[in-house]
């Protein structure tokens, strides 16, 4: 199995954690992700302000998938929904094909439709299938009890999703985490957005945000919060010192990828899988693994 | 929050909007409050409210509305849009909202400073070698530290 692998813009240059424990699990899978140099931002950070260059954009990423024929797997969930929204756009009967293809040719690229998106979660569970992952699991993480942060843009707009999760009931993730042994525990504002797309307009609102979340998971009794998109990870580790500060409140609540809770389970050890790099220890939770 | 002034009211506002992509569903809003309801920016402030937004605009209230502070506190979430019982995009009309702000001179600093960034360096955190340095001390393959194709994707005049 061989996809174009989607870094973005935020998982190169702030969550070497999230890509190293990655392309452990995918190569302990046989999933393999190509490197393409030439991949620019996906364009979500700018649809705010500039709606069409957003699109552009996306389509000259869609564009260099195409040429190597191969679909592309995702870590962000952000780039996740703006390539899936530009890829349908310009399907065959998209509104937006001939318009952007035109800006494309300043490129020498047109778009030819056919390219899929698909986030390195749903690579799992939809190609690799749960099986085949379990069966790479020498771990077992019965004794770590995680919260579950989906996130917005990896289920929505659902539209554009095929329906792969529940938006009001998801599933997906606490199905790959469940098959490690970890016990998933329920919080109130599980569907509650990080914040981060108010980050660069107010700051405190953000925070704001993200503290009644971390509040909630940390009411419940976890030890750990699991999500799969490197904003939501600023939002939660890079921050939480900032939100604790700000609002007088301690978490010390590690947050960690997917694929670290995958990779745990696989066998490797905390440096392969870049948990010495995130920002909240998670010494504390090893040594309750007894790892 | 004060009274809505309808005397500033653009009464084209409406038709402008709904020929637009993001735009063309609101005039189904029935005030339901489900969008405000399910808001997570609303429940920390109040200054923000996706229901009185939708109505501004329907009410015509263009440079009230375009030249707000709220408007770019919409997380683009989704949470209101997929709830909505009428089926109005909700997250989509923001959008359009803010690019509408855009193209009139208005928009946050911060905002700015991404687009700027993007169009200029072709990522919103543009890698030097010092990143590419801590890529490689954990065996990462090296980013480019410069992106040409922008230049050909965005020539100035779109600037």
């Amino acid at each position: 199995m061989k996809y174009a692998f989607f870094l973005g813009c935020t998982i190169p240059a702030r969550s070497r954690n999230y890509e190293l424990s990655a392309r452990k699990v995918a190569d302990k899978l046989g999933i393999e992700l190509i490197d393409v140099e030439e991949f620019i931002c996906c364009g979500f950070p700018m649809k705010a302000s500039d709606y069409k260059s957003a699109e552009i954009m996306g389509a000259y990423n869609l564009c260099l998938a195409q040429e190597k024929d191969l679909d592309i797997c995702v870590l962000c969930s952000s780039c996740a929904s703006q390539l899936t929204e530009v890829a349908h756009s310009l399907s065959e009967d998209g509104p937006d094909r001939e318009q952007i293809n035109d800006e494309l040719s300043r490129a020498g690229l047109k778009y030819g439709g056919g390219v899929k998106v698909r986030h390195f979660a749903r690579v799992l569970l939809e190609d690799i299938g749960i099986e085949k992952v379990k069966e790479h699991f020498i771990k077992d993480l019965s004794d770590l009890k995680t919260a579950i942060h989906y996130g917005c843009h990896y289920l929505k707009p659902s539209e554009i999703y095929d329906g792969f999760d529940d938006v009001e009931n998801p599933k997906s993730i606490e199905t790959l985490v469940a098959l490690t042994g970890a016990r998933v525990i329920d919080y109130p504002g599980k569907k509650r957005c990080c914040g981060g797309p108010v980050l660069p307009v107010e700051e405190n609102v953000a925070l704001s945000v993200a503290k009644e979340k971390l509040d909630d998971i940390v009411d419940a009794g976890a030890d750990a919060m699991c999500l799969v998109c490197p904003f939501c990870s600023v939002m939660y580790d890079d921050n939480q010192k900032s939100i604790e500060s700000e609002f007088g409140t301690d978490y010390n609540l590690p947050v960690l990828y997917l694929t670290q809770i995958l990779g745990l389970a696989m066998g490797f050890d905390r440096k392969e899988l870049g948990l010495n790099i995130n920002v909240v220890k998670t010494k504390k939770i090893l040594s309750k693994l007894g790892l | 929050m004060d009274k809505i002034n309808l005397d500033q009211a653009d009464s084209n506002f409406r038709k402008e909007l709904a020929s637009q992509p993001g735009g063309e569903t609101i005039s189904a809003c029935f005030t339901c409050r489900t969008c405000t309801a399910s808001c997570p920016i609303t429940a920390v402030n109040d200054k923000f409210n996706p229901l009185r937004i939708i109505r501004m605009a329907l009410y015509g209230l263009k440079e009230e509305v375009l030249t707000s502070d709220f408007i770019w506190l919409c997380s683009s979430c989704y949470a209101c849009q997929e709830r909505c019982p009428q089926g109005v995009s909700i997250t989509e009309f923001m959008t359009l909202l803010k690019n509408l702000a855009v193209k009139e001179g208005n928009m946050p600093t911060g905002i700015r400073v991404q687009r700027d960034t993007i169009k200029g360096e072709g990522r919103i955190y543009p890698i030097d070698d010092f990143d590419n340095k801590k890529r490689a001390k954990v065996a990462l393959p090296p980013i480019p530290t410069s992106c040409n194709v922008v230049e050909k994707l965005f020539p100035p005049v779109r600037n």
